[in-house]
């Protein structure tokens, strides 16, 4: 695994073997020093043009924790404010020699630009409404570590799958581990040919009592006011995953921030089914993994001349 | 009127040609067969016997295995011009379609500013006279600035030479303006040509919308943008009996509302463009907005195989490139972050071949009758390889394989939808408007006394 740009490029033993890894990183944290000296003397960049709280501190945190040096940028407050194109911003952090760039970005695609444009290893932290794999992955530990396996397990995907990166990753990520998807919300929120990815489409809760697990996504307050529902006092009384609709058995999972009150009640988060605070736990360990796997695991790394040769971009023109 | 009447371009002595034993195909003029294609003076006079005409001071030009078609004719390029000349100009631009076998191209208005005012349209002409290849005619903005509120001063821009309206880039949300400017056309003419898009349905959308926008997360561009808006404007046309041309349909419901006007009489005529018959939304999971973002979008195979039908059963008369230089910098972005348009001049032809005429999907002579039927809903004579013609043809090598940009490009830009492809068939020589436009650097002519 050279970068990790979208769990759709993954296949289930490349899956598994982060899992396993974040597992080994896990007991590492166990520990009084939670410091392993993998990546001394290499730089990771961390490149944010969104804000964030998990994902960013988790993955600075893991990098640390790898001991590679550490360079965040974060969109506002640095030249990206100025005008500098994605190209250039990524050009100058290069002459760091980074290892590793993280980066968020608004636009989907923008990881594969990088990755194509440099030498570095890139995580995609998010781009646009299209992929988020690091938090597929989290949840996908988090799961494992409450369900032996999700072969044949059923997962509904609840409320904004529209403008959902989460769920699109995820989507895929609990199909490649053998889950059954559905994915619930209200029309204008489904996107259109979705059921083409495999999953079932609901627009109601009512057949929710079937899932082994409840996943539910952050409603935007905005997308009232762009008539994708009409209010979000309606939105709640038919969607919010609340005590009533969870069953006892039934696993909750968010991947925050939390809108208190709108698709999450407040006992639902707090509830014991809930594993909103595992999956923030998870988002270490899985990401130490990922850096780890990117950057030491396979043993011999490349000889310079074939690992230029083997980074050279896919010509743009050529039929991919 | 012939294209060196109606249109401009650089001045340039009539060409005296003799295409010697080429494979003449012509199937809106009923020629198709194996000729001397004797040009004298700029204008065909003879399709003799092969091997009968004498050169007689003519260049003879080997021409055994190769293929004669009326040059194409191209009603919808962007030339940049004014305000845009670091992606095209008249000269790169119409350079760009002589290499393709054009011999024609109409220019849209929405350059910056927009051509709105009829000393635009004649500091223009006189660009073209000064710099064209191929003939050039220019159409202006519907309204002015293309704000798409008061109309311009059309009976004067007319008078002026512009060809006809256009707010290309944009549509005419406004029922009332097309209607007020449906009624001004009584008067002036000019075919008014419409990019059908409801902005209330396309939103901000980047790509069609369906599967593919769904797995990638990018906002869709639903077809029914496209088709509604169609449906309302014919509807308008066909009240006011006003002459619209619907450009770059995308869509199967928009072929399906052309139909249904043309059945019901209204003057409506549309075009198709080579992206979007040969390629499908599939192509933007490589998220590369230089080869694949465009308006209207990419669009699912069965829209792909509604536009190829509506080419067989004449509900598209033609077949336009909507070549849209940009600039590297500006597609080098994120793909939602990009400049829509791909350049298709140099590379129309080449890939209906290979994509289409080759695999048996389309007829040669379709592609040949299409890529000539953008001149008539202009008003403008059907480029013809008939003896009295004036002399429009594309000579090309159906066998010829080359790979799209790797000798550069005539265009400015490099945003080609087939860029680094390899394509079969290539043009080498046009003839635009009587004279030599374009000869491929590496074909060489048999040079006789």
């Amino acid at each position: 695994m050279r970068h990790l740009l979208a769990i759709e490029q993954l296949s289930r033993p490349e899956i598994e073997a982060i899992l396993d890894r974040a597992e080994s990183f896990a007991e590492v944290g166990r520990r009084d020093i939670k410091k392993v000296p993998t990546l001394r003397g290499r730089t990771v960049v961390s490149l944010f043009y969104e804000s964030s709280t998990r994902t960013s501190s988790s993955f600075e945190l893991a990098a640390k924790r790898l001991s590679a040096d550490l360079v965040s940028v974060k969109a506002a407050g640095s030249s990206v404010d100025k005008g500098e194109s994605l190209k250039d911003t990524v050009a100058t952090l290069t002459a760091y020699d980074p290892a590793a760039i993280v980066i968020r970005h608004p636009s989907a695609g923008a990881a594969q630009m990088v990755a194509e444009w440099g030498e570095a290893a890139v995580v995609n932290a998010g781009d646009g409404k299209h992929e988020h794999p690091s938090q597929a992955l989290l949840d996908l530990f988090t799961l494992r570590r409450r369900l032996d396996s999700l072969e044949g397990k059923r997962i509904w995907i609840v409320g904004d799958v529209l403008h959902s990166r989460v769920a699109r990753s995820n989507l895929v990520a609990f199909q490649a581990m053998g889950a059954e998807v559905t994915v619930c919300g209200p029309p204008a929120l489904i996107p259109r040919g979705i059921e083409q990815l495999g999953c079932e489409v609901s627009y109601s809760l009512e057949r929710l009592g079937e899932a082994d697990v409840v996943y539910a996504l952050r409603l935007q307050k905005e997308r009232m006011r762009e008539s994708f529902v009409p209010s979000l006092r309606e939105y709640a009384a038919r969607f919010q995953i609340d005590s009533r609709r969870l069953g006892p058995r039934q696993l909750l999972m968010h991947p925050g921030p939390v809108n208190r009150g709108v698709e999450l009640s407040g006992e639902a988060i707090d509830s014991p089914q809930s594993l909103i605070a595992e999956q923030v736990a998870s988002g270490l360990v899985v990401r130490m993994a990922i850096l780890y796997e990117l950057l030491a695991a396979g043993g011999e790394r490349p000889a310079p001349g074939e690992r230029d040769r083997e980074r050279q971009p896919t010509p743009i023109g050529q039929p991919a | 009127m012939s294209l060196a009447e109606a249109l401009d371009m650089r001045p340039g002595e009539g060409a005296d040609l003799v295409l010697g034993g080429a494979t003449a195909l012509d199937p809106a003029a009923g020629i198709e067969g194996v000729h001397d294609v004797v040009v004298r003076g700029g204008r065909v006079v003879e399709l003799a016997a092969p091997g009968s005409a004498a050169a007689d001071g003519a260049e003879r030009v080997e021409a055994e295995g190769l293929h004669a078609f009326p040059a194409f004719f191209d009603p919808h390029v962007h030339l940049r011009v004014p305000g845009q000349e670091h992606k095209e100009d008249i000269e790169t631009g119409s350079r760009a379609a002589a290499a393709g076998g054009y011999c024609g191209v109409i220019a849209m208005a929405n350059t910056e500013p927009p051509v709105s005012t009829p000393a635009d349209v004649e500091a223009l002409r006189e660009a073209a006279r000064e710099g064209a290849s191929v003939a050039v005619g220019f159409l202006a903005t519907v309204t002015r600035g293309m704000a798409g509120e008061e109309l311009t001063e059309m009976a004067e821009l007319r008078e002026a030479g512009a060809l006809g309206f256009s707010d290309d880039g944009l549509p005419l949300v406004s029922a009332r303006v097309l209607r007020r400017a449906l009624q001004y056309q009584r008067l002036c003419g000019g075919t008014i040509a419409l990019h059908e898009e409801d902005p209330e349905l396309s939103g901000d959308g980047v790509m069609h919308e369906g599967p593919v926008s769904a797995a990638l997360g990018l906002a869709g561009i639903p077809s029914v943008s496209e088709s509604t808006a169609i449906a309302r404007d014919a509807a308008l046309a066909g009240y006011e009996d006003g002459r619209i041309h619907v450009q770059h349909l995308s869509a199967a419901e928009s072929v399906a509302a052309v139909r249904v006007a043309k059945e019901a009489g209204v003057r409506i005529s549309c075009e198709a463009s080579p992206h979007h018959l040969c390629l499908t939304d599939e192509a933007v999971r490589s998220l590369d907005p230089r080869r694949f973002k465009m308006n209207p979008p990419l669009r699912a195979e069965a829209d792909r195989e509604a536009l190829i039908e509506g080419l067989r059963d004449g509900t598209i008369d033609c077949i336009a490139t909507d070549h849209a230089p940009h600039a590297t910098e500006e597609k080098e972005v994120p793909f939602e972050q990009a400049a829509l348009g791909v350049t298709g001049l140099e590379t129309a032809f080449a890939a209906l071949h290979t994509d289409l005429v080759l695999p048996g999907v389309l007829d040669l002579s379709l592609a040949v009758e299409k890529l000539g039927g953008g001149a008539a809903p202009f008003g403008l004579e059907r480029p013809s390889l008939a003896p009295g013609s004036e002399a429009n043809i594309a000579l090309c090598d159906l066998g010829a394989e080359w790979t799209v940009g790797e000798e550069g490009y005539e265009s400015r830009s490099q945003n080609s939808w087939c860029a680094g492809r390899t394509l079969t068939g290539r043009v080498l020589m046009t003839v635009a408007a009587g004279r030599v436009a374009y000869r491929l650097r590496s074909f060489s002519l048999g040079v006789a006394a």
